[in-house]
Order: structure tokens, then sequence, then C-alpha cells
């Protein structure tokens, strides 16, 4: 018997992390998954989803200011989510933020990345940043998925830092590649849309709060 | 060994030999299984029958450690259910208080309740205390928007995920005469006709299945009238591990296997009204996730017989 690391179990424990595969499969390929922004889990949870073979490959790209500001926070983002750290702030202007994503994908791991920026406690995402454009285009060998994760600004609305148990389900979709004279706006648009499209009626019918 | 421990080692024996023959009949159904219709419906046999391993385990252990544990586990059931039912809703982030008090203070005090054999505390505390308590909750952020909607809703979800499953723990609480420490065998008799009446219905509706009812595909009208039949037939039969007279335990039968049909009406109602029957099952976990559908007779059958027993056999 091979037991789960106890962060996945926790996270399955009190938010279910149920992936469910709608428009790709849980293969090796070497992927960028894309989600909605609600909560302070979704890092945790988009990772927790993933089958354990997946995810030992697979590295959550997370904020310098919030990961990485010592103590336990940054023990974990870097012991077990095994996180790119990226800094946003810019606290060096002369350093391109993305350096760090670029060079983990040359080694060919997968990343989570959450491209509104920051987080939206709403159902739906808010619009896109460009970071999503710019790494399509250098790395067009590396499919795009879009994920869907529902509930979780519930679970850990914003100013909380204890979560409650509400069960969250991760809609993974179809990937989403960058056609070759496609603008930059557009593009995120349309990966933006894609997310949109996996929450289903039940999120858009949702008051936002 | 003592009465008590050869009664134990009788009836888990006698169980694992049910379940046993139960699960190779039910793998062979399935690895015979060619259309469509018939592979479902052997996965939802075979999803019940898991079930009676997962309640000969909770027996075990439930007697070896004792009544505490026993509370853990419905503690733990009453857990996945809520959270599972809370996703359904539209409760939303300003509720976080309400939640924050109904997971981490409400289950485990009334599970307390439960285990220390508080009878007057544990029956009011959700009905009473938290049904005028919540609605101030769920005030204080002055987020209108469907209040009345969301406090009505988590009112329901505290009362079905854990004020009526937690009856189940109670009953192997009651301090019956001439019955003394059995009290386990009595939660166990309850567990037991409710799964009979969920197996044989399912089991009997791919026999005698004419008229499928409106509210679950895998049953029908005469299914469920012959595993109702069976059931009661069943839960008389178990009359020796029980308190009661034959009769007696006919008539009770007949209160649970009426109380769980109810109560998978009333469930398959709400799961509808909510937008999500049958799409939790999806995924082969079934006692983590779809914990909802599984507890759905239980949590209207156990209420019930809590209260027959203790008002007929214990007063």
């Amino acid at each position: 018997v091979k037991f789960l690391p106890p962060l996945v179990f926790l996270a399955r424990l009190l938010v279910g992390a149920y992936p469910r595969w709608v428009g790709c499969a849980p293969t090796a390929t070497q992927r960028i998954y894309f989600a909605n922004h609600s909560s302070h889990m979704d890092t945790l949870v988009l990772w927790a989803s993933l089958p354990g073979e997946l995810r030992a490959n697979t590295r959550p790209v997370a904020a310098r200011d919030y990961w990485g500001r010592g103590g336990i926070r940054q023990k974990i983002a870097e012991e077990e989510l095994n996180v790119v750290l990226i800094d946003r702030a810019r606290a060096d202007s002369t350093a391109d933020p993305l350096d760090p994503l670029r060079a983990a994908l040359a080694h060919g791991f997968s990343l989570i990345i959450f491209p509104e920026g920051t987080r939206t406690p709403q159902p739906l995402p808010g619009p896109f940043k460009s970071g999503l454009y710019h790494l399509a285009r250098e790395f067009p060998q590396v499919e795009l998925i879009p994920v869907y994760l529902d509930n979780l600004h519930r679970s850990m609305p914003k100013g909380t830092f204890l979560p409650v148990p509400i069960i969250s389900t991760l809609r993974f979709g179809a990937p989403v590649a960058l056609t070759p004279d496609e603008a930059k706006e557009q593009f995120l648009e349309r990966a933006r849309a894609a997310v949109v499209a996996l929450a289903g009626e039940r999120q858009a019918l949702e008051p936002t709060e | 060994m003592t009465p008590t421990a050869k009664l134990f080692v009788g009836v888990l024996v006698a169980m694992l030999l049910v379940f046993g023959v139960g699960t190779a009949i039910g793998n062979r159904i399935a690895a015979a299984a060619r259309e469509q219709d018939r592979i479902a419906w052997a996965r939802q046999l075979n999803l019940r029958i898991r079930v009676g391993w997962v309640l000969v385990l909770l027996f075990a252990l439930g007697f070896a450690l004792g009544e505490g544990a026993l509370a853990i586990l419905f503690a733990l059931t009453s857990f996945f259910a809520l959270r599972e039912f809370v996703a359904l809703t539209p409760i939303r982030a300003s509720d976080y208080w309400a939640l924050v008090l109904a997971f981490y203070v409400v289950i485990p005090v009334q599970y307390l309740l439960v285990a220390g054999g508080s009878f007057a505390l544990f029956t009011v505390l959700i009905p009473v205390y938290l049904f005028l308590l919540l609605p101030v909750v769920m005030a204080i952020k002055q987020d209108t928007s469907r209040y009345l909607d969301r406090v009505a809703k988590m009112q329901w979800g505290m009362m079905i995920c854990v004020f009526c499953v937690s009856h189940a723990p109670a009953v192997a609480r009651l301090r019956i005469p001439h019955y003394d420490d059995r009290g386990w065998l009595l939660l166990l008799y309850l567990l037991l006709v409710v799964l009979a009446a969920d197996l044989l219905a399912v089991a009997a509706s791919v026999v005698w299945g004419r008229t499928p009812l409106r509210w679950d595909p895998n049953k029908s009208r005469e299914g469920v009238l012959a595993g109702s039949v069976g059931a009661v037939l069943v839960g008389t039969l178990l009359w020796g591990i029980t308190p009661f007279d034959w009769w007696q335990s006919t008539l009770m039968s007949i209160a649970i296997v009426g109380a769980a049909f109810l109560g998978s009406v009333v469930l398959a109602a709400v799961e509808r009204s909510l937008g999500v029957r049958d799409l939790p099952a999806a995924t082969g976990l079934p006692l983590v996730q779809g914990v909802l559908g599984r507890i759905e007779g239980l949590a209207f059958a156990a209420p019930v017989f809590f209260h027959l027993t203790l008002v007929f056999f214990v007063a």
C-alpha cells in the first residue's frame, strides 16, 4: 500500500479535489494547466487532483510575495509542491518574471498557472495576463489545458485562513493551441472563454459576490 | 469465550458468508454483462454489495473499539455527506462562518453528545439551538441576497446529514432491559435491514422490472415491492439478535423499510432539484463521493427506529 502525501490527503479530505477529464486524458504529455483563481487553496487543490505519476512532474507557478516569504508556507511550497516562484512585484526591473517558467519548461516539467495573476473570488475568472500567450508562442509543443475549479472561493474566502469542507470538482478541457497569426488579446480571450465554457450553466447563473 | 464474544463471532462469520457469496455472484453478473443497461445494473448492484463490506468493517471496528469508535465513524459519514450537500446549495462565501460552525463545532458536539448518551441534549441541539443560531450567524454579514433560501438549505442539510444520521450510533446507546450491552447489535440490525431493502430492490428490479420508478431508473415498482417484502423477511429472521419478539421484529422492519423508501424518494427529489442526480457516483469512489445517495435510506430510518425503540422498549 502506498500512502498519499499528507498534503494531498488533507486537500482531498477537505474539498475532494475530484478531477473530471472532459476534454483530454491524464497522460504524461508536457502541459501547461491554466485555471481560474478564486482562493489560496487553488494551487494545492489542482496539484492534488492530478494522479501521482503526473504530480511528480508538474510544478505549480506561485507568487513569490505570498509563497516565498519564509516559514512553513515556503517550506511547503518548496519541499512538497516543488513550486516555481514568480516575481509578481518585479523587484528587479531588468529581469523577465517569466524566465523561471521558461527554465522549468525547458527541463521538461509541466506547469500549473493562474493567468488572472490574482484571486477573483467569484465563480467566473477575470481577464488573463499575457504570460500564457508568451509561453504558448515560445513553447508550441507544450499542450495548453484549460481547467475550471469550482467552489473554492466558498471554502476559503478572501481574508480567512481556515478552509471549510466543500466538494470541489476540477474539469480539464481540450487543449487550446495558439494559431499562427492570432493576436495576443484574441488568444487570451479565447483561452479565458475555454475556462468559462468548462464552468457550465450552474456557475454562470450564480450571482457574483 | 464470553457469550457476547460468541455472538459477535457468529454474526461476523454469517455476514462474511453472505457478502462473500454476494460478491461472487455480483462479479459473475458484471463479467457476463454485455448490454449497456445490464452493465449499468451490475454496477449499481455491486456498489451496494460493497456498502455491505463497509458495514462488516464498521461492525468489527465498532465492536473492537467500542461505542466511541462508532460515533467517530458516523461523524465522518456526516462530514462527507454535508461536504457534498453544501457544494450543491447556493451557500456563498459570506456564509463562511456558518460553515465553520456547522463542520467544526456542531458535528463534533453532536457526536460527543451521542457517545456520551445525553439523549435530552443531542435530540435538541440541531432542531432547537442551531435552528435559532444559524440564521443569526448568516445575517451578521448583511448579505441578504437569497438569504432565506440559503438559511433554509443549510438547516435542511444539517438535519439530514447530521441530526438524522447521528441517530444511528445513538441506537447503540439505548439501554434496553434484558439486552444489556448489545446495543451495537441493534444498530447492526437497523443497518442490515436498510441495506437489504436497497439491495433486494435493485436485484429484483431486473427480474420483475416492468415499470421503472420515475425518480430512480435503477429500480422498478415491482422490484421495490419484492425487495421490501424480502427486507421485512430478512428483518424478521434477524429477530434473534434483537430484543424483540419475532412479530415485533416484523413490525420494526416494516417501519424501517418504509422510512428508508420515503428517504430515497425525498433525497432523489432534492438531488434533482439541485440538478445533480447520479452525477457523483460516476468516478468509482462510492464511499467518499456520492455519500449523500448512499445514506438516503438510513437518514430517514434511523430517527424513526431510534424513537420507536425508545418509546416501546426502553421507557
